[in-house]
């Protein structure tokens, strides 16, 4: 079906035409490594729009894929559909106050995304973390890690036909966000790094709460395990599915787990540590596979890791400040602001000027978020607005690589393979 | 300016002196990272050269930025990462504020494909022999550049359509 | 603005009226149109602790036909306000909007210019929730008063 015959239906949208042009126009140019058949006289082969908005799609993300029956010849993604300008506001905002946005990036683990700005932060203007504060971040990543994966676990098993995952796992993620709440106020998106350190120490009944979800967490992981592992069904609907080659995996930019299913231990965690990562024990679970499968090991071996590195914090977790004490680079604690005048004063400088880094100088600084490499890219002017933020998303490598996965596979299919990849639309149309 | 540079990077920074000396205009650290300038026209090459006597096979990132000088406006950055060495380096390129070009390097790494059209949406540097420069983020339809310093935070009014608040009876649905 | 119907203002259009809003407040079924952070919440509130379908609203319709009142949870995108138009315009009659977290109701933090400031602007909302993320207690709090809505302010005369 050409771009004209699409045009002339009734059904064409009366918004944004040059760009469904152009999308239709790129969907029929794009080659596909798929045999075609000979002209078919039942006329299955179509243009299928699969969003934005679609129950299957983990947010809003659109694929137009042209098929023949029930197997997909091309796909092309078209993302946008919840960009917001966020570099653009970075440019307009001292370095923490950008902090919520970093919040509501990645939503499913908005811990990482903190920590991931206050290391980019912290390496521009040559800050240092307390040794305690580093641990505290360290925990608070590795239990975003955990939440992300148990939403992915959730909604791809769900979309895989096994609803009642959903609910267990969120009824594990509760438990998590009850963690956040005693932690710093808020369930999910608490932005509780500050650039410097920290917000707040951990409460008393904060470690027990932890302490007591790493007791009981194993037993669920293993629970699904045994669901899952031997599960005939999950096995044929996932084995196979969605293949990534481990030669093609590095080279259309893929990262996060989606690399590691493919064979390649990259892991930022052990490439450049950072935050005392290289004081913790852990692997990196690789496979070699690269199908949907893969991932899925992937992704539950990296939560077993999780909890690992949280009991290794927990035990070695020192005593001491949670925020440098440094007043031109983190704010003063409570106690000086309403206590003393210059702590007042500290604190009226922070909120009004910020952190200034060096002028001119630029840096950037990657963190392992569960989707992959989050990284920031800052260029400083010496004031405290960043001159340039750049965000290096990892939906946004994922989906890229998704386009070309997506060729030869089934329309049923496809939700599983995006539900592999794990794409976050607020991380990648930033 | 001394520098202080682990082995691997050295011996990329030398390999880029002897081989493209006429392209290479500065090598200079910041904040720990390494950054090294070329001319525009040279970035192809330089970047094939990187990964294949270098190993730089993971492209991270391409970076649009605008300086917001009179001369040579707008810049282009790769994030290009060695697994074998473990390093992370950085090549500039700076170009033109009217019509800005560099060609693409989707031949060196694919995954140059998408950064590209991130960066000619947010500043509209065009990639020549990119093999399918559409919009990123904003629809088709949008005229202008958003990350542009000179674009408003707000928008400009009107640029950009939104849907009635009355039910459209030309819609077929 | 005069309703003229043909039963008029009597006792037993008064009862339908009872009998028909009671069993519609009590079966919302909801639309999410999940975009943002605020559909995790939305799913919390789905999810087992704070249990959505305790208040009838027993199952998320992904489909605008067959649903009731819209969810718009997450910040609205210029692009996507097409898109969401459309769905909304496909719902039958009788509908009603929830428009979640500060994004959805007024563009939230996001004062920039991606962002419509505010799902009204092209959606005749019924419900403000407040709140970046809101609770799920607090959406919670916004389909009771929906249900609320329904019950009070819903006549059966209205369905034309």
């Amino acid at each position: 079906m050409s771009t004209e015959d699409i045009s002339k239906k009734k059904s064409t949208p009366t918004f944004f035409k040059e760009h469904q042009k152009a999308l239709y126009k790129a969907l029929e140019d794009k080659n596909t490594s798929i045999e075609f058949r000979e002209k078919d006289p039942l006329g299955t082969d179509m243009v299928l729009n699969l969003g934005p908005q679609h129950p299957a799609t983990h947010g809003v993300l659109r694929l137009a894929l042209q098929i023949d029956g029930e197997t997909i010849e091309k796909a092309k993604l078209d993302i946008g559909y919840l960009h917001r300008g966020v570099e653009k506001v970075a440019e307009n905002k001292t370095f923490q106050e950008f902090m919520p946005y970093t919040d509501r990036m990645d939503y499913l683990s908005p811990y990482s995304n903190n920590v991931a700005f206050c290391r980019a932060v912290e390496k521009i203007a040559n800050v240092e973390v307390p040794e305690r504060a580093n641990y505290i971040r360290m925990i608070g990543c590795e239990l975003a890690r955990i939440s992300s994966h148990l939403l992915w676990l959730g909604t791809m098993v769900q979309d895989a036909g096994a609803v009642s995952y959903f609910l267990w796992t969120f009824r594990e993620r509760e438990k998590l966000y009850d963690i956040f709440d005693q932690i710093g106020g808020h369930r999910f998106t608490i932005s509780h790094a500050r650039i410097g350190g920290v917000a707040n120490d951990l409460t008393d009944s904060a470690m027990a709460m932890i302490k007591e979800f790493v007791n009981t967490f194993p037993d669920e992981l293993d629970a699904w395990h045994k669901t899952l592992d031997r599960n005939r069904i999950f096995f044929d609907r996932n084995e196979g599915v969605g293949v990534l080659k481990t030669e093609n995996a590095l080279e259309k930019g893929a990262t996060g787990p989606t690399l590691r299913g493919s064979g390649y231990a990259y892991d930022v965690r052990k490439f450049k540590p950072y935050s005392k990562y290289d004081e913790v024990e852990f692997q990196v679970p690789t496979r070699l596979e690269g199908d949907n499968l893969a991932r899925y090991y992937v992704r539950m071996e990296e939560m077993q890791e999780s909890i690992r590195i949280i009991r290794q914090c927990l035990d070695k977790l020192p005593k001491g400040p949670v925020r440098t004490d440094n007043a031109k680079q983190a704010y003063p604690s409570k106690d000086e602001v309403y206590y003393s005048m210059e702590g007042m004063i500290h604190d009226f400088m922070m909120t009004d000027t910020g952190i200034c880094p060096p002028e001119g100088s630029e840096s950037f600084h990657s963190i392992e978020a569960p989707k992959g490499e989050l990284g920031f890219f800052i260029q400083s002017d010496g004031t405290g607005h960043p001159w340039r933020l750049a965000i290096k998303s990892p939906s946004f490598a994922n989906l890229q690589v998704l386009e070309k996965i997506l060729d030869g596979e089934m329309i049923a299919d496809s939700v599983l393979i995006i539900g592999g990849v794990d794409p976050v639309m607020g991380d990648s149309d930033k | 300016m001394a520098l202080d540079l682990s082995e691997p990077l050295q011996k990329v920074i030398d390999g880029l002196a002897e081989d493209f000396s006429d392209a290479l205009i500065d090598v200079y650290q910041s904040s720990g990272d390494t950054f090294v300038r070329i001319k525009p026209e040279a970035n192809v090459e330089v970047c094939r050269y990187l990964k294949e006597e270098h190993h730089f096979i993971y492209l991270t990132d391409v970076i649009g930025a605008d300086r917001f000088t009179s001369e040579e406006r707008f810049e282009v950055i790769y994030n290009l990462v060695s697994l074998r060495d473990r390093e992370r380096l950085f090549v500039k390129a700076w170009l033109e504020e009217e019509s800005p070009e560099i060609a693409s390097i989707t031949e060196v790494w694919e995954s140059a494909n998408w950064f590209e059209r991130q960066t000619y949406d947010m500043f509209g540097i065009n990639f020549t022999n990119h093999p399918d420069l559409r919009r990123m983020y904003m629809p088709e339809d949008f005229e202008y550049y958003p990350l542009r310093k000179e674009f408003p935070l707000l928008g400009i009014p009107g640029s950009i359509e939104l849907p009635s608040s009355t039910p459209d009876s030309e819609h077929e649905i | 603005m005069g309703l003229e119907n043909s039963f008029g203002d009597s006792y037993l259009t008064t009862k339908i009226d009872t009998l028909v809003n009671w069993a519609r407040s009590n079966a919302v079924w909801p639309m999410p149109m999940g975009l943002a952070c605020c559909a995790i919440e939305m799913m919390a509130f789905a999810g087992p602790k704070y249990d959505s379908s305790r208040f009838g609203s027993e199952v998320f319709r992904f489909s605008p036909r067959q649903s009731d009142v819209m969810i718009v949870a997450g910040w609205v995108n210029y692009k996507m306000a097409h898109a969401i138009r459309r769905v909304w315009d496909q719902m039958p009659d009788p509908k009603w909007c929830i428009a979640m977290g500060a994004c959805a109701s007024t563009g939230g933090m996001h004062r920039c210019y991606g962002v419509v400031q505010g799902c009204d602007n092209f959606l005749p909302v019924d419900a403000y929730v407040s709140g970046c993320p809101p609770r799920p207690d607090a959406l919670m709090h916004a389909l009771l008063e929906i249900q609320d809505k329904i019950r009070t302010e819903h006549s059966v005369t209205l369905d034309s």
